[in-house]
């Protein structure tokens, strides 16, 4: 036995070793050791985030540099606490927390003390920094903007957090990110790529060499400059007439799809994103949560789109053979659905397509409305094709476009009413669900898909997908998604009496005291119905003001959609501020001063103040002198 | 004399393995010692060049060692024995400080280690006095007698101060086992390892539940034909909780701050990350960085010369005590786990070469090798892959040094000597 003892401990230590050696070597080894290696240190380069520019060329978004105070805390010498803080312009307090948060991350790794300091005081600290072993400065470009409009498109960056460090590998504490917008969506085409240089340490942390002789090291890449299709000139126009107002506004090129700007109303100015103050000030936006300014209305409100939607309902009931442009219906100052009677405010009379549009006749399409169900033997088949023709407008569907958020919006189907009423033909009808040939009930758009949609009129049966980018490094986009026509299901000859009509709206219909001198319009007003629920009880608000158009009415270079919420009547306020935009991007200047001077006047505070007021109050109030201009067909726009 | 019969008779395997062992310690030794200046290999201004001048004076010693008459060593072993003690206790009046420790001579060229030489006499020694025929291992005072040659010399050792070489010499405890040595002394001395380690681990209360509860068991289960005396195991049982209550005391008062910081970083005590932060950076700084250099080579290693821990020279003393971790580092798990197969190929051969040894001599005298080899290699890897507390003593065959390469060889091939005349009968 005794000759076996020494054998058999000989042994037993052998595999308590290799046992030992393959946790360690092999359970335990991870192989992106280089970052976690002591004897190497990489240090980075970062390259400029590329420019934005609109798309006449003018600078949108540009860089200023700005200086983090970095600290490697395992190279930190005792250190004069106070004179420190001092220069850094933060309590004792702050900074200790700061150090120790900093050595629990990493004692190796560089952690950000101060973030971006401004020139001035990186100038002062620059040539005492010496004295701080353990700190030094990295420099990094900020965001700097030429314009204080379009927050909610470019979005922001700000430094990564444990969620983006944990899901790309890429970013190393302290970088910066797109957040949302163009610098989210477009993030690594404007943010290059960093370099980096692998240097051996030695165990006093001096270097000795390039590891591996460089041949792992990577040269910066700088961020590519863009164009976006936004026109600055109408974005800071826009915003500036969206004051005070809360809804969004959108433009598309019809012939491109481009967006020519997308405004959201209320909203802010992008460089208070920017910089040491963006955390404190992106928190006061945020928790708005009334007016909600960081909430990008224009891509995501989703709401019911009012008459406009008539339009559509138009053109279905055209390709279905239902109705030619004469075919008319009989207005009572409303109609009927079984006994009910439903109001109209279109003076009543025997109504055509085109005085239906342009008078905006509730009976009128209620009644083609029915005809489309008539049609077919079951209430299933009848809904289908409506929603297919519907949907084919791009309505229901996030749009496929290059913005970072976005709401689909709602069509409804059989299958909803399906489930709301029951299966078979004497559940549900055209009757049932009358509302969606008026653009109330289960119909949902944005704006963008409001001005999507105008667009696919404009062009007589097809659009492009609405994109925010023009040109990357001054070339132009080749992505196919955004280059091919998208048919509507809608054959292009009944396209032109809806035209009509709505060119009509202009000419002598409900938009007529908003005509531009020498600029043939097409559109639709809409005022829409909208409840909220105050102590749990259902209440009406002001309506909403809807107004879509296209102009020139031949070959159209503009489409636009504006949503105001409470501004009552269509041609109240989205009709004029779409008809100042129109004159705006096709003149380059307003001729009508005094219209503008009011729209930019008017807000509707007042309006947004009442659901919180906890009084009683009236909506749809007649009350001028507080509000926008009279509707007075006869004098436009005068006082 | 000897010439042709002894590279016939030699044990080929055991020479395979020594030279592996040699030349890939020399490889890494060049790696941790490798700056990028270009330097001629024998260059003796460098380390891996003066290793490699060692290299050859080995092989020099060698050959005298297989020329000389096996007979030679068993007679002058006293002799050598004498001469080692000497030079121990010369060191006391002429010894060089190196690194704090007294123990080198400087001859000019060279510093010798006699430490290193005496454990070759030891080894002799021990074997001549077990192997005499008036020597009856059973009977106390031989045993003490057996046991004062051990501990001569690492008493002489203690005080240098080089307590990894002292202990050392207690490894050869296991010849004088293997003689006869009743084994209880050995599970006594294992019992009190085990207590003092668990108490320090899970604290007195634990232990002794844990002790009583194994005795009861072991009286409940075991056959009837054990004729085992239960009022002996009872004192032991007694002295051993009685030995727990004290390791806490002992642990607290008598061990100095350093020590308990070994213990504690060896078992795990410490929770705080805070000081477990400090014992990292202090007494743990070795291990620490040798760990991890082993685990940052994973599966395949880094490749030679191109440990980026060990070119930063972030292991200390690592062409020495941790040339382990610059395998580990370099060549990943393949080369660490081929240096243990080696090390466990080449002990079981000598297990194996000195139980066929006829001559009782020559047999303890190979158990004198393995006992020393196998100390310095469990020791040193265990320390350098953490699972054992930090104990500086050097790697055979690997680790940069003259005196222990050259002794440790020598130590080796007068075994191989032995063995290749095993079959002569008279001396």
């Amino acid at each position: 036995m005794k000759k076996f003892l020494l054998s058999s401990i000989i042994i037993l230590i052998g595999i308590t070793f290799i046992g030992r050696l393959s946790y360690l070597q092999i359970f335990r080894f991870s192989p992106d050791q280089v970052l976690d290696d002591p004897a190497i240190k990489a240090i980075y380069d970062y390259p400029e985030r590329g420019y934005i520019y609109d798309r006449n060329g003018k600078l949108l978004v540009g860089n200023d540099p700005a200086y983090d105070v970095m600290v490697i805390p395992r190279e930190v010498k005792a250190l004069d606490t106070l004179e420190f803080c001092r220069l850094l312009n933060m309590d004792k307090n702050s900074f200790t927390k700061r150090l120790k948060k900093a050595r629990v991350y990493s004692p190796r790794l560089p952690s950000v003390i101060v973030h971006q300091l401004s020139k001035q005081d990186y100038a002062r600290l620059q040539e005492k920094m010496r004295r701080f072993t353990g700190f030094y400065i990295q420099k990094r470009s900020l965001r700097y903007y030429d314009t204080s409009a379009g927050a909610n498109v470019f979005g922001y960056i700000s430094e990564v957090n444990d969620r983006d460090l944990a899901k790309n590998p890429y970013y190393v504490q302290g970088e910066l990110t797109g957040r949302t917008g163009v610098e989210k969506v477009y993030e690594d085409t404007l943010r290059g790529t960093k370099g980096v240089q692998y240097i051996q340490k030695d165990r006093f942390n001096r270097d000795i060499g390039k590891y591996k002789d460089g041949i792992l090291d990577v040269q910066p890449k700088q961020g590519k400059q863009i164009s976006l299709t936004i026109d600055k000139d109408l974005q800071e126009y826009g915003e500036k007439l969206m004051h005070g107002k809360w809804g969004g506004v959108v433009a598309i090129e019809p012939s491109s799809g481009e967006i020519l700007t997308l405004i959201s109303g209320p909203t802010y100015d992008p460089s208070l994103l920017v910089g040491r103050k963006r955390s404190a000030n992106y928190s006061k936006l945020h928790y708005d949560s009334i007016s909600k300014p960081t909430f990008d209305r224009s891509i995501s409100f989703e709401k019911s789109p009012g008459s406009p939607f008539k339009a559509i309902n138009a053109l279905i009931a055209l390709q279905e053979g239902v109705i030619t442009p004469s075919t008319s219906f009989k207005c009572y100052n409303g109609f009927y659905i079984g006994r009910n009677k439903k109001g109209c405010h279109c003076g009543g009379g025997t109504r055509n397509l085109n005085i239906g549009i342009y008078e905006s006749c509730n009976a009128y399409f209620v009644g083609a409305y029915k005809r489309v169900f008539e049609k077919f033997s079951s209430n299933t088949e009848a809904m289908d094709t409506w929603e297919k023709h519907v949907r084919s407008f791009g309505l229901g569907s996030y749009l496929g476009s290059d913005l970072y958020t976005g709401r689909p919006g709602s069509v409804p189907s059989t299958k909803l009413y399906n489930r709301w009423y029951g299966e078979g033909n004497r559940r549900w009808s055209a009757i049932t669900t009358y509302s969606n040939a008026i653009g109330q009930g289960e119909v949902n758009v944005t704006p963008i898909q409001l001005a999507n949609m105008t667009a696919a009129i404009a062009n007589r049966g097809y659009f492009y997908t609405p994109h925010i980018l023009k040109k990357v490094e001054g070339k132009d986009i080749t992505n196919p998604a955004f280059l091919e026509k998208k048919y509507t299901s809608i054959d292009k000859k009944h396209f032109e009496p809806v035209i009509q009509g709505m060119a009509n709206v202009y000419t002598k219909g409900t938009a007529k005291w908003i005509q531009i001198p020498d600029i043939t319009i097409a559109g639709k007003t809409g005022t829409v119905e909208n409840f909220t629920v105050i102590d749990s009880v259902k209440t009406q608000l002001t309506d909403n003001s809807v107004f879509v158009a296209f102009a020139p009415v031949e070959n159209p270079k503009i489409a636009i959609a504006v949503y105001i919420q409470n501004g009552y009547y269509g041609a109240r306020y989205a009709g004029h501020i779409a008809s100042l935009l129109i004159e705006k991007y096709l003149k380059g200047e307003i001729t009508r001063k005094d219209l503008e001077k009011r729209m930019l006047e008017r807000t509707l505070e007042s309006e947004y103040a009442k659901p919180y007021s906890g009084e009683e109050f009236k909506i749809n109030e007649y009350d001028w002198s507080k509000h926008a201009i009279k509707p007075k067909p006869s004098v436009p726009a005068s006082k | 004399m000897a010439g042709k019969s002894v590279l016939k008779r030699i044990d080929w395997l055991t020479i395979f393995i020594f030279i592996t062992l040699v030349s890939m310690g020399w490889v890494n030794i060049y790696s941790s010692t490798f700056t990028e200046v270009d330097r001629s290999i024998f260059d003796f201004g460098t380390l891996h060049g003066k290793q490699l001048f060692f290299i050859g004076v080995a092989f020099v010693a060698i050959i005298v060692v297989l020329s000389l008459e096996s007979g030679f060593y068993e007679r002058f072993s006293s002799i050598f024995y004498i001469g080692a003690i000497v030079l121990l206790l010369g060191l006391f009046v002429f010894g060089k400080t190196i690194a704090g420790a007294t123990s080198w001579y400087d001859l000019g060229f060279f510093n010798l280690q006699p430490s290193e030489l005496a454990k070759v006499a030891t080894a002799l020694a021990l074997a001549k006095y077990l192997c005499d025929i008036q020597t009856d291992i059973k009977r106390t005072k031989d045993q003490l007698v057996a046991c004062l040659v051990v501990i001569i010399p690492a008493l002489l050792i203690i005080p240098q101060p080089d307590p990894g070489s002292a202990m050392v010499f207690f490894a050869m405890f296991f010849v004088i086992f293997r003689e006869g040595l009743p084994l209880y002394y050995l599970a006594i001395a294992l019992l009190a390892i085990t207590v003092f380690v668990t108490t320090l681990m899970f604290g007195t209360i634990w232990v002794s539940i844990f002790l009583i509860l194994f005795l009861i068991l072991f009286f409940l289960f075991k056959r009837e034909s054990y004729k085992i005396p239960i009022f002996p195991l009872i004192t032991i049982l007694v002295i051993a909780i009685a030995f727990s209550f004290s390791v806490n005391f002992v642990f607290d008062n008598v061990f100095e701050q350093r020590h308990r910081d070994r213990f504690s970083l060896w078992l795990r005590l410490e929770k705080d990350p805070q000081k477990l932060e400090r014992i990292r950076k202090t007494i743990g700084y070795n291990t620490y960085q040798s760990e991890k250099a082993i685990e940052s080579g994973g599966l395949y290693g880094k490749g030679f010369l191109e440990g980026t821990r060990t070119k930063g020279d972030f292991v200390p003393e690592q062409e020495t005590d941790y040339i382990f971790s610059t395998v580990g580092e370099e060549w990943g798990f393949l080369g660490t786990s081929t240096v243990v197969l080696l090390f466990t190929l080449l002990l079981l051969r000598l297990v194996y070469l000195a139980e066929r040894q006829k001559r009782p001599f020559s047999r303890m005298y190979g158990y004198g090798v393995i006992s020393i080899l196998f100390i310095h290699y469990f020791i040193n890897i265990g320390m350098v892959i953490g699972i054992l507390p930090t104990i500086g003593i050097p790697l055979p065959f690997f680790s940069y040094g003259g005196s222990g390469l050259l002794f440790f060889s020598v130590l080796l091939f007068i075994f191989l000597k032995l063995d290749s005349n095993r079959l002569k009968e008279g001396i």
